[in-house]
């Protein structure tokens, strides 16, 4: 079976060494996701499994025929950006920008997590409803590393686009 | 990497089959086997893919539950039932990694993660556990994470994981597959090992053996917190972790379950603690003699000392805020 990327259609027909992030960027020719660390410890290569965000890095492409990977060029465009995407750049949240696809796949998936009801280390009640704040985002998203250090107004985009969902 | 056989398991049986193979292993999230692979840490032949096995679902088992052992970290933390009613244990996998790795780690996985020392890491160094009979790196080196209970001479790595902690203090169960077929229960506080002389083996695991789920005891009730001390505030292994369920009646404690993360080759429980602060009223004297007789033969190995006056101070604050107390 094939693999979906972005609503197209790939076959798995590589060395089985091949991680899903080099398959995407070379295989797939897809090269917006990125690699930093390759050992799961930045998040730059943060996409979209069957909606859940993982580290595309640490999972090896022929493990997933049959499944849907959504990456960033698949979640907008430049002349129909994702608000996401939207937010980012109004908000100034990169610098370099090598973190920004793996921090926007990764925020959008955030979202959905918590309009799921799933909490994190530092909502206080672990069995309630998780309220978005400063503190939920900052937990929520640690997994996305930022050399440049553009955290406060990464902050700020996702909490303008959280703010205009809820 | 190494190139290796790719397999994928259909059915357990089969998996079983497979795994006996000298060189073979099994990947489930692949989220520390690949990050190993990647290092030639581990150079497994042949890999055997589980993750089309039934071993999802969390169910209803008893008057407790049955979780998969491909049951996703995320999915198990989200889980209503273990959220409201084993909630030290949604904490401790809360308190581990991030939600994206969180996503592919699995139950079984995360119980089999290997150690985080550095030399284990580093093909450059001796390490008995990577290599063994080659010696112990960390020993006179640097070993600020290491263990401070139930060390050898051979190797002082602790296990790195959170949620194993949680399942300790529970008194949760790992059901196994094995070779032949037949399934065994070994109790998560005889599952993972002590290093004794043979530091290469983390756990109980024969060749061939599948985990297939996790078996939750009835809600143990109380207060349960999970508390994790580490160098940043997420995202970062425990220098020390404690998960406590307590209860207290008339003044009291009536039970007590308390595990620890961080100080050894295992998730650390000791009864005797258990059975000192039973049946007292909660004081700070009390919980300084509880601390005392936890480390009693605690030592450090240099870089790591102090995480001797650490977990006291940790165990002293879980408790007080488990007595009602304040931090
Ligand atoms: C950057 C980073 C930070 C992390 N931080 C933390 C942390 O703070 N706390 C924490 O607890 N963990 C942390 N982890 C570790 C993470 O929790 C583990 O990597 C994960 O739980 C392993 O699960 P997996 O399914 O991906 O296992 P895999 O990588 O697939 O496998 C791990 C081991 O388990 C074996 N195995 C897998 N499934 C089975 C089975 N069903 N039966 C028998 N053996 C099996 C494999 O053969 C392998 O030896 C971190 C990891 C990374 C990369
Ligand atoms: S402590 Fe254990 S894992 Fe670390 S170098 Fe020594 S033998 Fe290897
Ligand atoms: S490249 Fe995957 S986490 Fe860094
Ligand atoms: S913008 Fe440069 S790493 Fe984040």
């Amino acid at each position: 079976m094939p693999i979906t990327i972005n609503g197209a259609e790939y076959e798995l027909d590589v060395d089985p060494r091949t991680s899903l992030l080099d398959f995407l960027r070379r295989d797939a020719g897809l090269t917006g996701t990125k690699k930093g660390c390759d050992h799961g410890q930045c998040g730059a290569c943060t996409v979209l499994l069957n909606g859940q965000r993982i580290n595309s890095c640490l999972t090896l492409a022929v493990m997933h025929d049959g499944d849907s990977v959504t990456t960033i060029e698949g979640l907008g465009t430049p002349d129909a950006p994702h608000p996401l995407q939207a937010a980012f750049v109004r908000h100034d949240g990169y610098q370099c920008g090598y973190c920004t696809p793996g921090q926007i796949c990764s925020a959008k998936a955030m979202l959905d997590e918590i309009a799921a009801g799933w909490t994190s280390f530092v909502s206080d009640d672990v069995a309630g409803t998780p309220k978005l704040s400063e503190e939920e985002i900052r937990e929520r998203m640690s997994g996305n590393l930022c050399r440049c250090g553009a955290y406060s107004n990464i902050v700020a985009a996702i909490s303008e686009v959280a703010e205009a969902q809820a | 990497m190494k190139p290796f056989d790719y397999q994928r398991a259909h059915g357990l049986d089969d998996a079983g089959q497979l795994l006996v193979a000298d060189g073979a292993k099994p990947i489930a999230g692949g989220t520390n086997l690949l990050d190993l692979m990647k290092l030639e840490v581990e150079t497994p032949t042949a890999l055997v893919d589980v993750n089309r096995l039934p071993l999802g679902g969390i169910t209803a088992h008893g008057e407790g539950l049955y979780i998969g052992a491909l049951v996703s970290n995320c999915a198990c933390a989200a889980d209503p039932r273990i959220r409201s009613d084993y909630p030290v244990l949604a904490r401790a996998i809360l308190a581990g990694a991030t939600f994206q790795l969180r996503n592919k780690a699995t139950t079984g996985g995360n119980l089999c993660q290997r150690t985080r020392c550095y030399y284990f890491y580093d093909l450059s160094q001796t390490c008995n556990k990577r290599a063994p009979g080659t010696g112990c790196a960390a020993i006179g080196g640097f070993n600020r994470i290491h263990a401070i209970l139930g060390a050898s001479d051979t190797c002082i790595a602790t296990y790195p994981g959170d949620m194993a902690v949680a399942l300790s203090a529970l008194d949760a169960t790992v059901e196994i597959h094995d070779v032949k077929g037949d399934k065994r229960l070994v109790p998560v506080r005889d599952f993972h090992r002590l290093p004794g002389d043979t530091p290469e083996r983390d756990n109980v695991l024969e060749p061939g053996d599948v985990i297939t789920g996790v078996v939750l005891p009835a809600p143990a009730g109380g207060t349960q917190l999970y508390r994790k001390v580490r160098d940043r505030a997420s995202y970062a292994f425990a220098l020390v972790s404690v998960a406590a369920v307590i209860h207290v009646e008339d003044g009291k404690i009536a039970k007590a379950r308390l595990a620890f993360g961080g100080l050894a080759h295992k998730p650390w429980h000791d009864a005797r603690v258990e059975a000192l602060l039973e049946g007292e009223a909660p004081s700070d004297a009390l919980f300084d003699q509880a601390a005392a007789l936890l480390l009693d033969e605690a030592r450090g190995q240099g870089s790591n000392d102090f995480k001797i006056p650490l977990t006291r101070r940790t165990l002293k604050a879980v408790l007080r805020e488990a007595t009602g107390g304040t931090l």
